[in-house]
């Protein structure tokens, strides 16, 4: 691998080694620059995904050389409901390694329907809320998609139907195995006049580009993959780019500030090795791709004369509008073994209420995700919803329920909220002694009437299917976690956003941000393959411009 | 419950669930496994680690309270009171004195609710349950049942899940690589087109 020197000034820093971060530093190495990509996280298995551990035990509890996800003991953060609550600490977490979130993900790859880059035109504005348009359309972002699907290899079904994303080109690969979740859900949706739609899935069924098709092991979603079958950026991406000689992966490094000099462009980035020695990597450009929490963070410690509320934000919107991912659904049992411990977490949608509809008298809409129990410590330490703890009665529970158990996980929308935020916490310091991430968030009223709404048709849904137990998750809204989105968002006016609609500061010229936090609306929690479509268009035209010599 | 050939070492704290669960660190893990293969490969003769002999017993009696001995083999078999002694010794370090201290308290509270009993493991399944139940809110015994379960169906490299006892209860077949249709209901749908 090309290795280049921190007082070389390389053409790109890339922060973060994820599902944009991956994409940014192929597209930029291939296009011709130098980039080098810091990556808080290890390798993890990059190069030898043989290896990769799929003990239930150690993953849950790795060594830091296995770690997949960051520790609230490391990467420390509080959470508090409301600016006006003491935050206590909290348990965000989120992809860490070389591919970052990719790496682990269940790998659902669902497109944003069009209408969902002009959801407040459509369905108007939302007290409350800071519901806006996005500042491109579907159509401009199309042909990113059908990139990313390609380059990355997705399994899927293109479906003629309002409820689901037009494609101008198939799915590069067929869709995987619905399972035996999935096979219910055919069952309520003939019932009940439904639409189910196999999961389109960043998980090849076959061969693909030197890859092998999934071999359905089951300890697929929170694991590393052994066969290279989960399109992560860390088998999709970042061999691409090493290939090049002119991208350096450079993991266990730790940006706390992204430097600017005295005419407020910034000149690189300042980083902790794995020894917390401090380095600095110069740059001619500085691509921020750290997630939907981190990379406002990382603007946010990055304070200096020109930019004393941090860097980019003159608007003061970095931070703000934050879409940490709700979610709702009910378990069932049913008579006959589902096994849905075998192949990916979830085989099919349900996709009827996608959009949001003023009849059912609030904003809000998502898709329904069929799974079951997959790994058997967890499983079992959940034990049975409501019986025994202990016993005869525990044994005999996980015993009749362990196989014969359904879950449905609906993706559904949050309305972002100004207060709802990512700031940096007064008190609390992370292992590096630098101020911790706060989040404060709390729910819409819609988005609580909206987790109500897919409660209870997921409930619906199951009685239909024919299960002989069902239980109602309780209604709880998120407090972070990995589909983090929004807080840095995109727009064409520099008073209210972050970044324009090709990811560019607003306030600094050679400075990108490419993740999450773009976002200005969640879409249904399903974020990646958008993170993605935004990445490769993103870097089509900071290619581009930089050609051009914009950044010269 | 003779010679245990597996023994593991673990690091850390496993004791509680939810964030806890996904958020404690877990070192040393391989090179206590390594280890344990060495005693294994020396036919070390039976010893616990931690526990005296009686409070083997106790601990082996209340995993087989948990997860008790019917038709099919239970924590008994399986071994989890191995996995539980060598984790006191290494991750469940911390949890030393809530053994300790637990295991007393629930002596005194046999004596109090059999007074001619001796020990826990002496009284009749039903005496365990009710005295189990009398302190099934205490710490101690989260702590005990946590760990069962988490013996029971982690791999047998670890010391608990003997002859894969907890997986073939709940009908988890470690292959990790399987073909669809994986269960009766994609299977009726495949055959009916």
């Amino acid at each position: 691998m090309k290795q280049y020197e921190p007082t070389t000034e390389v053409d790109f820093v890339v922060i973060g080694a994820g599902a944009a971060g991956g994409i940014m530093a192929k597209e930029l190495s291939v296009g011709g620059f130098s980039v080098v990509v810091l990556e808080q996280g290890g390798w993890g298995a990059y190069g030898h995904e043989q290896d990769s551990n799929k003990d239930e035990l150690q993953n849950r509890f790795p060594t830091d050389a296995d770690r997949l996800m960051s520790d609230p003991k490391r990467q420390r953060n509080t959470f508090r409901r409301n600016q006006d609550e003491k935050a206590a600490p909290g348990n965000h977490s989120y992809g860490m390694v070389v591919g970052g979130g990719t790496v682990v993900y269940g790998g659902s790859s669902w497109r944003h329907l069009p209408w969902e880059f002009q959801e407040a035109s459509h369905v108007g504005t939302i007290a409350g809320s800071g519901l806006a348009d996005w500042p491109i359309t579907y159509e401009e972002l199309e042909p990113y998609y059908t990139k990313a699907e390609w380059e990355m290899g997705i399994s899927g079904m293109r479906v003629d139907s309002p409820l689901f994303a037009p494609m101008s080109k198939p799915y590069p690969l067929p869709p995987l195995p619905i399972k035996s979740s999935g096979a219910l859900f055919q069952v309520a949706a003939a019932k009940m006049g439904l639409t189910v739609i196999p999961s389109p899935m960043a998980i090849i069924s076959e061969a693909y580009r030197g890859r092998s098709g999934c071999i359905s092991c089951g300890m697929c979603s929170g694991f590393s993959c052994q066969v290279k079958a989960r399109s992560s950026s860390a088998v999709a991406m970042f061999p691409i780019a090493e290939q090049t000689g002119r991208c350096e992966i450079r993991p266990n490094s730790y940006v706390r500030e992204i430097s600017v000099d005295k005419q407020g462009r910034v000149t690189g980035a300042i980083y902790f090795d794995s020894q917390k020695r401090e380095i600095f990597q110069k740059a001619k450009a500085v691509v921020l791709s750290a997630n939907g929490t981190e990379s406002s963070r990382l603007l946010l410690l990055s304070k200096s004369s020109q930019f004393p509320d941090g860097l980019a934000n003159s608007s003061g919107v970095v931070g703000k509008y934050l879409m940490s991912g709700n979610n709702a659904g009910a378990s069932a049992i049913f008579e006959h073994p589902l096994n849905e411990y075998k192949g990916i977490i979830s085989g099919a949608g349900i996709v009827d209420w996608v959009a949001s509809d003023p009849k059912r008298g609030f904003y809000g809409g998502g898709r329904l995700t069929s799974r079951g129990q997959q790994t058997p410590i967890e499983f079992a330490l959940g034990g049975p919803h409501d019986g025994p703890r202990w016993g005869a009665g525990y044994k005999k529970a996980l015993r009749e329920e362990a196989n014969r158990k359904m879950i449905i996980s609906s993706f559904i929308t949050q309305l972002p909220v100004e207060n709802n935020r990512v700031d940096l916490d007064p008190d609390v310091k992370d292992e590096w002694g630098l101020p911790a991430m706060r989040i404060t968030t709390t729910s819409h009223p819609d988005d609580i009437k909206n987790m109500e709404f897919f409660t209870a048709k997921s409930v619906e849904i199951l009685q239909a299917a024919g299960a002989t137990k069902v239980w109602a998750d309780g209604v709880h809204d998120s407090r972070g976690g990995p589909h983090s989105r929004g807080t840095c968002r995109m727009g064409n006016d520099p008073k209210t956003s972050v970044v324009d609609k090709y990811h560019r500061a607003h306030d600094v010229p050679n400075l990108y941000v490419v993740d999450g936090s773009s976002f200005v609306t969640g879409g249904r929690n399903h974020p990646t393959m958008t993170i993605q479509a935004l990445a490769f268009r993103a870097a089509d035209h900071i290619i581009q411009q930089t050609k051009s010599g914009a950044n010269a | 419950m003779s010679n245990r050939s597996r023994r593991t070492f673990l690091k850390n704290s496993v004791s509680g669930l939810g964030a806890a669960w996904l958020a404690s660190n877990w070192p040393g893990i391989l090179a206590a496994q390594e280890h344990a293969q060495q005693m294994a490969a020396q036919n070390f003769p039976t010893q616990f680690a931690f526990f005296t002999p009686e409070q083997a017993a106790e601990i082996a009696a209340m995993a087989s309270a948990i997860i008790p001995t019917d038709d099919t083999p239970g924590a008994r078999e399986a071994g989890c009171v191995y996995f539980i002694d060598s984790g006191l010794t290494s991750f469940l370090h911390d949890s030393q004195a809530l053994y300790t201290q637990g295991i007393k308290d629930l002596q005194a509270k046999t004596q109090e609710l059999f007074p001619s009993a001796g020990k826990f493991s002496e009284l009749t399944s039903a005496q365990q349950v009710q005295a189990l139940t009398a302190i099934e809110k205490t710490p101690f015994f989260t702590a005990v049942r946590n760990h069962t379960v988490i013996g029971m169906f982690a791999s047998p490299k670890h010391g608990g899940n003997q002859d894969a006892i907890g997986w073939k209860l709940i009908g988890f077949e470690d292959t990790m690589n399987f073909k669809a249709p994986f269960g009766y209901y994609d299977a009726a749908s495949n055959s009916r087109g």
